[in-house]
Parts: C-alpha cells; sequence; structure tokens
C-alpha cells in the first residue's frame, strides 16, 4: 500500500509532504525512545511517535522510514517542520493515540515487519 | 583508502544527526551494501546523539578501506566513571530534559557494541571519551 492512500484511508493530517508519499509502504514501528527507533527501525517503515523534535526527523532521514504519523495531534516544533522540509522526510498527524494508529494500520495490512 | 574528519557541536539538538548525514551519503557514495550502511548509521547517530548530550565537542574520523569501514569518535567532555555500568543496557546519566526528548534509555553504547565488528571504549574522567569501531565489508 502506498503511503498516499494510507493517508486518505486514515485521514491522516499531511505536516510536511516530503518525498514519500508514492512510496509503498512495506510495515510499521512504534516508539518514543529514539535509541530504540534507530534500532529497530526499518527502511519503508511507517514510525508512530507522540515526539516532535526536530531530532526525529534524522532518525526517518538516517533509516530511510516512510515517514512519521505524530500521535494525539502533538503539535511538532518549527525546527522540526524546517528539517522534515530540508530532508524530504514525510511528516503526517492523526488525533488517534498511538495504539489506534497502530491498530488502523493492522487493520489496512501494515504489519509489525 | 577514503579518510574524512567531521566535528560534532555538544549541545547542538539542531545539528544532531547532521554527520551521520554526511557519512551516509559517502556510503552510499561509495556503492556499500544497504544492511552495512543500516549498522553503520545506528552507530553513527548513537555516537553522534551521545557527543551531543554529553560532549563539549566530538572528533569524528571515517576510514574506509577494502576491508573495513572504521570510525572513531573522540570526543573532549566528562568521561565516563565507570564503562561496564555505562555499557549495561537501560543504565543512563540522562536529565530528565533528554529523557523527554526520548533519550536517555540507556540503550545508546550497547547498541553501538551490538552492531559492531568491533567495539572499543576507553575514558578519562574530566576529559573525555573515545570510541574506536570496525565494520568488516565481507
Amino acid at each position: 500500500m502506498r503511503l498516499r492512500e494510507i493517508v486518505e484511508a486514515l485521514n491522516l493530517e499531511i505536516l510536511n509532504e516530503g518525498e514519500h508519499l508514492d512510496e509503498v509502504v512495506l510495515g510499521g514501528y512504534v516508539g518514543d525512545l529514539l535509541s530504540d527507533v534507530i534500532a529497530s527501525g526499518t527502511a519503508h517503515h511507517l514510525w508512530v511517535t507522540i515526539q516532535v523534535h526536530e531530532n526525529i526527523i534524522a532518525v526517518a532521514s538516517l533509516k530511510d522510514l516512510a515517514g512519521i504519523i505524530v500521535a494525539k495531534n502533538s503539535t511538532p516544533l518549527e525546527e522540526t517542520l524546517e528539517n522534515a522540509r530540508e530532508e524530504g522526510v514525510t511528516l503526517l498527524r492523526s488525533p488517534l493515540n498511538s495504539y489506534q494508529l497502530v491498530t488502523k494500520l493492522s487493520e489496512l495490512g501494515i504489519s509489525g515487519g | 583508502m577514503f579518510k574524512k574528519v567531521f566535528r560534532v557541536e555538544g549541545g547542538n539538538f539542531q545539528k544532531a544527526g547532521s554527520v551521520s548525514k554526511q557519512i551516509k551519503k559517502i556510503l552510499k557514495q561509495l556503492n556499500l551494501d544497504g544492511e552495512l550502511i543500516w549498522r553503520a548509521m545506528i552507530i553513527a547517530y548513537e555516537a553522534e546523539i551521545n557527543a551531543v548530550l554529553y560532549a563539549h565537542e566530538c572528533q569524528v574520523s571515517l576510514e574506509i578501506t577494502a576491508e573495513k569501514i572504521y570510525m572513531r569518535f573522540k570526543d573532549k567532555g566528562p568521561g565516563i566513571p565507570d564503562i561496564s555500568l555505562a555499557m549495561t543496557e537501560g543504565y543512563s546519566t540522562a536529565t530528565r530534559a533528554m529523557r523527554e526528548r526520548g533519550f536517555g534509555a540507556g540503550l545508546g553504547l550497547p547498541n553501538i557494541r551490538k552492531t559492531s565488528d568491533h567495539f572499543e571504549i576507553t575514558s578519562t574522567v574530566g576529559v573525555g571519551t573515545t570510541l574506536d569501531i570496525d565494520l568488516f565489508l565481507n
């Protein structure tokens, strides 16, 4: 499934379009500890988190993640948006919490890898 | 042999990850294996973040030969009084502010060691910490 289709199905807000909307999403990961995500994040997977500071962008970019979904409508810092624009990282947002998001992603066939 | 030196500025969260990004670009340009780049990024990012979190500055040396990727992270900083404790998963001296950013899980150094083919750490309190890491190409 392409990221664009997931955005439509889950009605996600696009905070930064980035370069990944037409990418096929191969799985997902959820986590708020950056060390955990840098160790376990996989290329072309979606990352669900409540972290909104600028360092999430570097993690997504270095691990070639398909994108980040910020849960619970958290508001990213301006530096986060700026880095996302610079790095081409797709940054999305939802009012749902992490568990609800993962459940819906799973229903769409996006597994844990 | 390819050789390049970078500098990480302690405390600069805005730039955290930028040296790792440059290393990734070099490894990609050299057409190295994707799995190897993936491992190199875990190491580079964790070490860079440690430098941003704890050190005043850190010199990063990258060397690539036909046999291996070698990375050295040599920082000027507080040093580590008990290395075996620092290498324990879950142990961290991170402040509350660092933890709120999703750092300080006590996974950084253990992750680096796990991901490396060869890992050495030396530290002098009040001077700094040096990590020497090899990733073999084959």
